[in-house]
This record gives C-alpha cells, sequence and structure tokens, in this order.
C-alpha cells in the first residue's frame, strides 16, 4: 500500500510539475492543482498509513493502548485543502482578467507587458 | 470611515506592539498557548525580541503607509475594500512573526499572501495585471514547497511546534535525515525573501501597484522570508556556532550582486528601487550564513534599517510622481527647486541605503564587514562593501536625473497641496529621522540586537520556556 501510494504521489508530482512548465496558464492552473493535491496526499502518507484502526477511546478505557490512525495529518489537509481552494479561485479569476485585458494567456508575453507598460 | 477605522486600527497595532517590545526586552520571551493546550500539542505564539521587534515595525510601516494612502488611494480602490484588505495584510505579517508553530506559520504566510495578491491586483491597468501574474503563481509554487518541508517534517519528526521540532532536530541522527528538509525549506523561505536564483518576480510585480501598496511590500513581506529564515537555521538546523554556512554565503553574495548590476541598468524610478531590495536581502541572509553571534546581530540591525529605508524610498517616488507626472528618470527633473525639503528627505535615506555614514544604513554594513572579517569570509565582505558602492552609484543617479537636472520641457509639474504635503510628507519625514536617530544613537540600538542575536543562539531558554509553559491557569 505505501508503495502504491508513494507511487501516485510521484506521477502526481511528475504531472503536475509538466504542466506547470507549459507556456500557457490555463495548464498552468491545472498544474498547480494537481500538484497542491499531491502535497496534500503526501502529508497523508507522511502520517503513516493505519487501516481500520480510528483513533477513538473505547467507553471502558482511560486512553488508547492499540496503535491507531493519525488524525493530526488530516486536520493539516484539511486547512491545506482550504486554503488551496481559495487561492485556486483567485488564480483564475486573475486568468480570466489576464484573457480579458492583455489578450494572450503565454507568461512569456504577459512579463513582457510588464515591463513595457511599467515604464509609462 | 474606513480610513478612520484603519488609520486608529494601524495606530493602535503600533501601540500595542510597542507595548509587547517593551515587556519581552523587561521580562523576557513572551509565550501565549491559544486554547490553553499545553505545548507541542497546541497552537503557540512566542515574542522573542526578533519578533517582537518585527512586529514594533510592521506597526510602524502599516500606520505610515496608511497615513499615506489617505491621500493617495483612489476612492474606486476604497470601494473594494483597500483598507480592509491592507489590514488583513499586517494581520498576516504580524501572525507570521509571532507564531511558534510551523503549519501555523504556513497559515499566516497564505493569509498574507491572498490579502497581498488582491492588493496587488487591485486597479485597472494592465501592467498591474501582468505583474500580478507572476507573483501570484511563484508564490503558489513557494506555498507549495513550503507545505512539502512541513509534512516531511512532520512525518520524520512527529512534531510541528518549533521548540519540540528544535529539541528533536537536537538529535544527529534525526537531524541528517532531515537535512534535506532544511534545503526545501530554503528554497520556500528564499523564494518568499527573493534571494539569488528565485527573485525575478520580485521586480515584476513591485512597480505595478500603487505607490502606498508597493512601499507595504517593499518593506515587510520580503522580510517575512528572511525571519523565516532566520529562524529555520537558528533554531531548527542550525550549524555549530562560528561555522558558515557556505551555501548560504554564497547565495548570498550572488544575490547582492545580481541586484545591484540589475538595479544600475534600470531607468524606471521604482525599478530601481525593486532591485535594490534584491541585492539588500543578500546583506540580511549575509550575516545569518556567517552564524556567529555579530553576524546574526547584524543581520538583525540591517533588517530593521532596511526595512524603515526601503519604504521610505518607495514613499518618495510617490511623491515625485505625483508632483512631476511620472516614474521614467528621463522624464523627471527639476525636483530639488520645487521642493528642497523633499530632496534633502531623499537624499538621507538613499545615503542610508547606500551604508553612509553616520547613517543606520552604515552601521549595519559596518557591523556585517565585522562580522564577515572576525569569521574570515573576505570575499562576501569585499562583494559587500563594492555593492554598496555600486548602490551609491545607482542612487546618485536617481539624484542627478530626478532631483538636479532641470525638468524637460515635456514634464508637466503641479505641485502639491497642503494637505497632500501634509500626509505624504509626515511618514516620510518621521522615517527619514528615524534612521538618522538609528544612526547617531547606534549603541541602545545595537544592544537590542546583540540580545537578540544572544536569544537566537541560546535556543535552549526557547525550546525550555515554550515547553514548560503549560499555558496559565487551566493546564
Amino acid at each position: 500500500m505505501e508503495a502504491f501510494l508513494a507511487l501516485i504521489i510521484g506521477s502526481l508530482f511528475a504531472i503536475g510539475l509538466y504542466l506547470v512548465l507549459q507556456e500557457h496558464l490555463v495548464k498552468l492552473i491545472f498544474g498547480i492543482s494537481i500538484l497542491s493535491n499531491a502535497t496534500n496526499l503526501l502529508i497523508f502518507a507522511s502520517g503513516r498509513m493505519t487501516r481500520g484502526t480510528p483513533p477513538l477511546i473505547p467507553q471502558d478505557a482511560a486512553n488508547l493502548t492499540t496503535s491507531f490512525a493519525n488524525p493530526l495529518p488530516e486536520a493539516l489537509i484539511l486547512t491545506a485543502i482550504v486554503i488551496s481552494f481559495g487561492l485556486l479561485a483567485f488564480l483564475v479569476a486573475l486568468t480570466y482578467r489576464t484573457h480579458r485585458d492583455l489578450k494572450s494567456l503565454n507568461p512569456d508575453v504577459i512579463t513582457n507587458e510588464s515591463e513595457n507598460e511599467s515604464v509609462l | 470611515m474606513q480610513r478612520r477605522i484603519s488609520f486608529v486600527g494601524a495606530a493602535f497595532l503600533l501601540y500595542s506592539s510597542v507595548l509587547l517590545l517593551k515587556e519581552i526586552l523587561a521580562s523576557g520571551i513572551q509565550v501565549l498557548q491559544l486554547g490553553s493546550w499545553p505545548a507541542p500539542y497546541g497552537i503557540t505564539f512566542v515574542a522573542d525580541i526578533l519578533s517582537g521587534t518585527m512586529v514594533v515595525i510592521t506597526g510602524l510601516i502599516g500606520l505610515a503607509s496608511v497615513t499615506y494612502s489617505l491621500q493617495t488611494i483612489d476612492r474606486e480602490r476604497q470601494a473594494f475594500g483597500y483598507y480592509p484588505v491592507t489590514l488583513l495584510l499586517l494581520f498576516g505579517i504580524n501572525g507570521a512573526f509571532l507564531t511558534g508553530d510551523i503549519f501555523n506559520l504556513y497559515v499566516w504566510f497564505e493569509v498574507l499572501l491572498i490579502s497581498s495578491f488582491v492588493l496587488l491586483s487591485m486597479g485597472r491597468s494592465r501592467s498591474q495585471i501582468a505583474g500580478t501574474v507572476p507573483y501570484v503563481v511563484m508564490n503558489l509554487l513557494g506555498s507549495m514547497l513550503f507545505l512539502i518541508a512541513v509534512g516531511l517534517l512532520y512525518g520524520n519528526t512527529g512534531s510541528l511546534n518549533f521548540a519540540h521540532l528544535s529539541l528533536k532536530l537536537s538529535d544527529p541522527v534525526l537531524a541528517a535525515v532531515a537535512q534535506p528538509i532544511s534545503l526545501l525549506l530554503l528554497g520556500a523561505f528564499g523564494l518568499k525573501a527573493a534571494i539569488f536564483p528565485l527573485f525575478f518576480w520580485l521586480p515584476a510585480s513591485y512597480p505595478a501597484p500603487p505607490v502606498a501598496v508597493s512601499a507595504l511590500f517593499a518593506g515587510l513581506l520580503t522580510k517575512v522570508g528572511v525571519y523565516a529564515l532566520i529562524r529555520t537555521f537558528t533554531l531548527l538546523f542550525p550549524l555549530p556556532l562560528g561555522e558558515p554556512n557556505q551555501l548560504l554565503i554564497s547565495i548570498s553574495g550572488l544575490t547582492m550582486i545580481t541586484g545591484v548590476l540589475g538595479a544600475v541598468a534600470q531607468n524606471e524610478f521604482r525599478r530601481v528601487l525593486s532591485f535594490h531590495i534584491v541585492s539588500q536581502i543578500g546583506y540580511m541572509t549575509m550575516g545569518l550564513a556567517l552564524n556567529t553571534r555579530l553576524g546574526i546581530a547584524a543581520s538583525f540591525f540591517y533588517i530593521v534599517h532596511h526595512i524603515i529605508v526601503k519604504t521610505n524610498l518607495f514613499f518618495v517616488s510617490g511623491v515625485v510622481q505625483l508632483s512631476g507626472g511620472s516614474f521614467r528618470l528621463q522624464q523627471l527633473g527639476g525636483t530639488y527647486r520645487l521642493s528642497p525639503f523633499l530632496s534633502l528627505l531623499f537624499l538621507v535615506s538613499a545615503f542610508s541605503l547606500a551604508g553612509l555614514p553616520p547613517l543606520s544604513g552604515f552601521w549595519g554594513k559596518f557591523l556585517l564587514a565585522q562580522a564577515g572579517l572576525e569569521s574570515g569570509q573576505f570575499p562576501i565582505v569585499v562583494i559587500s562593501l563594492v555593492v554598496g558602492l555600486l548602490t551609491t552609484f545607482s542612487m546618485t543617479k536617481i539624484w542627478n536625473e530626478v532631483f538636479w537636472k532641470n525638468a524637460p520641457n515635456s514634464a508637466r509639474i503641479n505641485p502639491l497641496n497642503r494637505t497632500q504635503q501634509l500626509y505624504l510628507l509626515l511618514p516620510i519625514t518621521v522615517l527619514a529621522l528615524i534612521t538618522v536617530v538609528i544612526g547617531l544613537f547606534t549603541d541602545p540600538f545595537s544592544s537590542i540586537a546583540l540580545r537578540a542575536a544572544d536569544e537566537l543562539i541560546g535556543k535552549q531558554a526557547y525550546v525550555k520556556l515554550v515547553l514548560q509553559n503549560t499555558g496559565g491557569a487551566n493546564p
């Protein structure tokens, strides 16, 4: 299971990186969303994989004695998902404005634009 | 109404941060466990001298920027919530300076990032959009790198609290395993601090928004990255004291050189200043890289000095643009004749940036050079001095073009009215005075810097305090 997950995370990172390096803003958005999901899975994996043992204390015990699934990474991921969702929404809106105002989605064109304009 | 509330809010921020710093200086590191969960389980806030001072500076720059905005931000931006977003940005910056938990630091980074995105893109001009895109993309990738590092750090050590991490990483085996993570963190924070290979987004985006915004960004945002670097390399992954971090030293040198060469090649006021931010970041990381008591103290001193001076120079560029109608050096001129007082203020800040005595920049460079010589790192000292010279050159260029030469015929000059003068020149004057005061009465400031360095080096006290403090009345 661990090996499988590691493989998945690795290939997600590869795909995301490939998309980020494309000369197109929309592909870049897809790349970033895949990368952030890969990151989330990585945090999940770093909390160790345990199956079928929820971190619940039985009613007749004072604390957990057996090994249990670590709930903290899930809390971290939840926070990270919310944040990356917000940022992604912003990026999509920004891309729309870029397309409307600059008539291009090529990062190189956009960067040149900023150099030409700001010397006005 | 918005304006008044945000002004009062920023003033309160400054006031409370000064109180906090006073408390820290009087009775040592302050620790707060949110929700009364004992560390390392709950979220910890820690304020040592470094954090306390950074918060005070944030308050100061925030207040100055809000004052400056009152006259320069148009109604449209105000209607889109310029002031609340500015305060949110200050909130995020302060959180990042005060938190004692690495995942919490990530969250604060995102708070300040999203508000900086909004401030940067708010407006109509094409150049603003074009400047925002690289900024947003690079910072998103940087945050991702940071998050990966946090995840791996948690996987290897099982903790997220700075103090607890520091304790666990003092185990040499674990530290060796976690060493690659320190590189990830260097990449993530280095991107935000704009160090050598990762700086190119900065000159593309900082000149785009209104001056009040660029000044705020120029002063504070990259310094959050530098602050995080200092925490990483003193608390989490410290080298033995006195052993210089060669990688960071080379990066510092390259950052200084590329930044200043980029600045010399520019012909637009704010682009020159933006490249100088990059080159100055090199000085801050240089002190950290030397890894001696004096080096860290020098870094600390330099950060404080740089935030004040750089923000001020951006403010000046805004006033010049307002009266001269342009940021372009060729199209400006005659400002000295128009306003000798403004020219004096520029000169003070520019010389301080370049490091002429007796201004604060001189002492910053002096301490750095001394620290460098003490640890025998001669090449970096030479580089830092040469870069200082080039900085003087590029400041002289601005002086000649903008202030000294006669205004070109095409220039349309409209002098400021009285209210504008009050709101724009007041923050500039105050900040210029501060750099002069730091320069003339250096002793108290450098002794605070040395105390901050002592605290950062003697991290055991920090760790003990955080982990023992079980959070007030009900543990």
